[in-house]
């Protein structure tokens, strides 16, 4: 089985690896910049996956460090800083020291109030970045340039760009699946199943949680710093609860707790809405009910159907 | 003085809109154990549906009638049809397929009406101003809204604990299988808790639209504050939403108002152009961040 995984893997990374070549011959480069969208937002969702899949926190606010590691990025551009390592490092660190405040508060909370907790905090970083008049307010910024790596690798190349998101994406899948299968992840995985027999063996579950909420709150840092330089134009939107809400259905629709399903929710969700977005302006009127359906009838996930979820 | 007084008002006036959603989403969390993020857009429905009602009838009160009547059939057929088998799963499914209903119902509403904001019209009864004893003038309606809200709140109270649909609606909230065991038609009960709270959150909406703007995604910006309002009050107890909302509401108004000003003269007037408006937007949150950090299970809980 786990063989056959690989293969699946294999098979996926290789059409991804081939993607560039095979849309610009066909004369479509549209689709280079529309599957870096989607991998870069995939970051996000496997990050998101940690917590929500694995560790059982129900974070309804995990845009906002989408928005600050954008806005990171912008900012430190802003002020003249085009150093790609300082830019994202500085992305990866903000996004953790807000999750490690965040989480402090709201982890102690559980179920039904930690949901509402995340999203009122996202939402008040939502009014902060409509506030910063001078970073553009309500209508955001340009990105004065992209985040530059010397001679490394030059973004302003679309394609150099797609095989640098395409390679972090994969090292966050394989940091998430190493993370979840060591003592730590086990800790974790075990407090979402049985929090009182966790207790009962030793483990106290908070900083357990805060901790893989903070790793994954500057995972999701590190895809904001990607996706300010994807789309060169910063606005308070990344941090919308809406947006927090696509990165909790990409988990969701993917199937939680799993490798695969994060990375293959995106895809599926954010193509979708692409088919939909090309059919009928008012797109999200069929998207809606199609979310609710897959959630009456769709428990599993999409990864379900290949195999059974790890937790 | 007169200016806070004013401010004040007017936080009174946003508490009660805040109460009024609250209220609902509290007691269909409290009976059923779900959580309905569409809360915000039976509060859009109720807006939108007073205003068109309104402009075919020509009459205020009608318009006001009709669109709390069509929030609540919209409320009870959304629970028929799609809310109901939820209530056996666990929150992040109602909470997923609660957001799917709130892109379907900002869409639809924007195809019906389009983007742009709509403004409700005032009949002139509700138009002019009273003299307070400070000495200006405050809008009639916003008085009127205060005074709907707290007849609500004490109907609500009245219902709620001396009635015998708010008997079976207390036992529910403490233990479900059991009132469903004595012979209470649960299911019924629940259409029935779920439509008085879809007829509240049209209300709101509908005495919203005179002072805001009637546009689509209105319901999901309150609802966020409402659920502030909850975490500070307590989750499952309306007294504890009546109380949180008015909080949230007096401090959100008087920080809009009087922190710029506040900053400026303490610190630098820069400094309360800069801070001010933007550490009044997060005042509310940050108030939540400090109860949950003090009383993790808010200020009023439910009792038992």
């Amino acid at each position: 089985m786990l063989s056959g995984r690989l293969l699946l893997w294999a098979v996926c990374v290789v059409l991804l690896v081939a993607l560039p070549a095979v849309v610009s011959a066909l004369g479509q480069p549209f689709y280079i910049d529309l599957v870096r969208r989607i991998m870069i937002l995939a970051i996000a969702a496997i990050s998101l996956n940690l917590i929500l899949g694995y560790g059982g926190l129900v974070s309804f606010g995990h845009a906002a460090y989408l928005g600050i590691g954008a806005y990171a990025v912008g900012i430190l551009a802003f002020y003249g800083v085009t150093s790609g390592w300082l830019q994202w490092a500085t992305a990866i660190g903000a996004s953790a020291l807000v999750a490690a405040a965040i989480g402090a508060v709201s982890i102690r909370a559980s179920g039904i109030y930690f949901i509402m907790i995340t999203l009122a905090f996202t939402q008040m970083l939502y009014y902060l970045g409509i506030s910063l008049e001078v970073f553009g307010g309500d209508d955001g910024m340009r990105l004065k340039a992209k985040s530059d790596f010397g001679g490394l690798i030059d973004l302003r190349d679309p394609v150099a760009f797609y095989y640098l998101s395409l390679a972090l994406m994969l090292v966050s899948v394989f940091l998430v699946y190493k993370l979840v299968n060591s003592r730590f992840g086990m800790v974790l995985r075990a407090a979402k199943s049985n929090e009182a027999r966790t207790r009962a063996i030793g483990f106290s579950p908070y900083p357990y949680r805060l901790a893989a909420f903070v790793i994954a709150g500057a995972m999701c840092g590190l895809a904001g710093a990607l996706y300010a330089n994807h789309t060169g134009y910063l606005t308070p939107g990344f941090v919308s609860w809406q947006q927090s809400g696509d990165l909790m259905f990409m988990v969701i629709l993917g199937g939680m707790a799993s490798t695969a399903g994060p990375v293959l929710g995106t895809f599926v969700l954010l193509l979708v809405e692409e088919l939909l977005k090309g059919w009928t302006e008012h797109w999200q009127v069929v998207l809606g009910p199609l979310l609710v359906l897959s959630v009456i009838f769709f428990r599993r996930g999409l990864a379900g159907m290949f195999y059974k979820p790890d937790a | 003085m007169s200016l806070f007084f004013e401010q004040l008002l007017n936080g009174l006036q946003f508490g009660v809109t805040l109460f009024l959603m609250a209220a609902g989403l509290t007691l269909v969390f409290g009976i059923m154990n779900f959580i309905n993020l569409a809360h915000g857009s039976l509060y859009m429905v109720g807006a939108y549906l007073a205003v068109a009602a309104a402009q075919w009838t020509g009459s205020y009160l009608a318009g006001a009638v009709l669109g709390l009547a069509g929030a609540l059939v919209v409320g009870m057929l959304v629970e028929l049809v799609a809310l109901r088998t939820l209530y056996e799963r666990d929150h992040l499914d109602q909470v997923l397929a609660t957001f799917g209903l709130i892109l379907f119902f900002n869409e639809l509403v924007a195809i019906l009406w389009g983007r742009a904001s709509l403004y409700a019209q005032l009949p002139d009864w509700l138009r002019g101003h009273v003299d307070l004893p400070t000495g200006s003038t405050y809008p009639v309606y916003r008085l009127a809204v205060i005074a709907v809200g707290l007849a609500v709140a004490v109907l609500l109270w009245y219902v709620v604990t001396r009635t015998r649909l708010g008997m079976l609606i207390r036992a529910g909230a403490s233990n479900r299988t059991m009132v469903g065991a004595l012979g209470v038609n649960i299911r019924l009960l629940y259409t029935v808790v779920f439509g008085v709270g879809a007829a509240l959150a049209g209300l709101a909406g509908l005495m919203a639209g005179p002072i805001y703007s009637v546009q689509p995604g209105m319901g999901e910006l309150v609802l966020i504050q409402v659920f502030v309002v909850i975490v500070i009050g307590g989750i499952g107890s309306v007294r504890g939403a009546l109380l949180g909302a008015l909080i949230v509401g007096i401090v959100d108004t008087l920080g809009r108002a009087f922190l710029k000003p506040l900053l400026g003269a303490m610190i630098s007037p820069t400094a309360g152009e800069a801070a001010g408006p933007a550490l009044a937007s997060m005042l509310i949150y940050l108030l939540m961040a400090v109860v949950l950090a003090l009383r993790p299970a808010g200020l009023f809980p439910a009792r038992g």
